[in-house]
């Protein structure tokens, strides 16, 4: 793994270049925001969240999926928990469509989607490990997570697949957060398939104020 | 019978001794009155009622058969590795590493290690869901009233902790899990529509890869548009049979399906176990 990996276990203010390959993670505060930047386009966000004060309450694939009555994520989802309670809702998107199927890369599954000759590469789970430990989090805390910026459509008969993405440099999007929660990053290493144009590059978090509503 | 005394309870206790409702287990499994053919010897055999959940350690090998028998069950499924259940049934890794997010016969339910846990070797239904998990307490009280598990209309997260903790495991073990007999279809839009239960007597059957812990919560898939809690039983049949091995189709389906029951060898070989 990385030795730059960008890291922070508490809430930061301003923004952090996450290099390719590294892992994030963060406390956002309820009604504080985040931005994710695509620096250099086509870059996958492996993303996971939990309620920052009971992280068995995390993020729900299922639960978002169903509730919104589709996989795609944009402008207005909602990312639900496992207990069906709001955690982040996407406020802001330039891309307009982002995975919530394909989960993570790991070592393991890189064996079966390619050969055994990807065991020595990166893998987000090990990220998510790595980063994940450091707030407690372990194995069994790894659930399916948002692929921000990845593009996996489904065909008519239920083909699936991670195919050229939407994004493009300097393309965000920003979330905000519901209440306050711990979000897990992995900027995906892939280098296997296009999700990342075959080679992982960086992105940018950007945590913002909690925007106050208008009284009038 | 008068159960004023410790022997009429004693008494009245023991003369259910026998009874049979429609749903529940029945044990031993070889008393089970219509085995089906392929069962040489029937190891689990019940019927769960709607809203209700059970769980089973299975051996590798061993074939297991979901039926909805009145064509309105919903079979919310999760998969362990027995004694090791950070080994759990990965649903993105079964979607994605096989290109397809459908469920049928000939699909793998791979684990987060890049192994098998169960294949599915038959399936007359047709009508899965990988996409929309279980139906929670929140939902389900905003739905009908009421989520708990005790209630008229338990969701089926709350039904997995149950199992799940009789199993060890708790709230965090959960992770998403799949659905047989009310399925999802994805629109080119990636909207769902939700195609419901391919009517009775939809089967299923599951190939235990290796031994498995299998969490089952029959309540209504989460997309059910009806305002009705409606969920029917469910006839679950387990018997001795034989994993999947070199030679036999699935194992070559495809090369993803290769290389994940190759993994699932040689671990069990190093292990001693096969």
């Amino acid at each position: 793994m990385s030795t730059n990996t960008g890291t922070s276990t508490g809430t930061n203010t301003g923004t952090t270049v996450v290099p390719a390959r590294a892992a994030w993670s963060s406390v956002v505060r309820a009604g504080e925001t985040l931005t994710i930047t695509d620096l250099h386009g086509n870059q996958a966000v492996d993303f996971l969240v939990y309620d920052a004060h009971d992280t068995a309450v995390r993020y729900s694939a299922p639960d978002t999926i169903h509730a919104q009555g589709g996989i795609f994520l944009t402008t207005g989802s909602v990312l639900l928990s496992n207990e069906h309670t709001p955690l982040m809702t996407v406020v802001a998107d330039e891309v307009g469509r982002h995975d919530t199927v394909g989960g993570a890369c790991s070592k393991e599954s890189n064996t079966l989607r390619y050969g055994h000759h990807t065991w020595s590469q990166h893998a987000c789970v090990d990220n998510f490990l790595a980063e994940g430990a450091q707030h407690g989090l372990g194995k069994r805390d790894l659930v399916s997570n948002v692929n921000w910026y990845m593009n996996v459509p489904v065909e008519k008969d239920g083909t699936l697949g991670i195919v050229d993405g939407l994004s493009a440099p300097g393309l965000t999007l920003t979330l905000r957060a519901e209440r306050d929660v711990l979000v897990l990053v992995s900027n995906c290493p892939q280098i296997n398939n296009p999700c990342n144009g075959f080679e992982p590059t960086a992105v940018e978090m950007t945590i913002g104020t909690a925007a106050h509503e208008d009284a009038a | 019978m008068a159960t004023a005394t410790t022997y009429g309870a004693r008494d009245h206790a023991r003369t259910q001794d026998g009874t049979r409702t429609e749903a529940m287990p029945v044990v031993p499994a070889g008393n089970w009155p219509t085995p089906p053919c392929e069962a040489g010897h029937l190891v689990w055999a019940e019927t769960v009622a709607g809203g209700n959940y059970t769980h089973r350690v299975l051996a590798r090998g061993t074939e297991l058969r979901l039926t909805d028998l009145r064509g309105d069950a919903c079979a919310h499924l999760l998969l362990y590795a027995a004694d090791r259940p950070w080994e759990r049934l990965n649903v993105a890794d079964t979607v994605k590493v096989q290109w397809n997010a459908y469920l049928g016969e000939g699909r793998l339910l791979l684990s987060d290690q890049g192994r098998v846990l169960a294949s599915v070797v038959a399936d007359t239904s047709g009508r899965h869901d990988a996409l929309c998990g279980t139906s929670t307490l929140v939902r389900n009280t905003r739905r009908y009233g009421d989520g708990t598990p005790q209630s008229a209309s338990p969701a089926g997260r709350e039904l997995f902790k149950l199992a799940a903790a009789k199993n060890g495991l708790a709230p965090r073990d959960l992770p998403p899990s799949l659905s047989f007999f009310q399925g999802v279809e994805v629109r080119e839009d990636g909207a769902l529509d939700f195609t419901g239960s391919a009517g009775p007597g939809g089967s299923v059957t599951l190939r235990a890869e290796q031994d498995v812990t299998v969490l089952i919560a029959n309540v209504p898939h989460p997309a059910d548009p009806r305002d009705d809690y409606i969920s029917t039983p469910l006839e679950v049949l387990a018997w001795r049979a034989e994993p999947t091995k070199p030679g036999d189709p699935l194992w070559d389906a495809a090369p993803e399906c290769r290389r994940a029951f190759l993994n699932t060898a040689e671990f069990l070989a190093a292990r001693g176990l096969a």
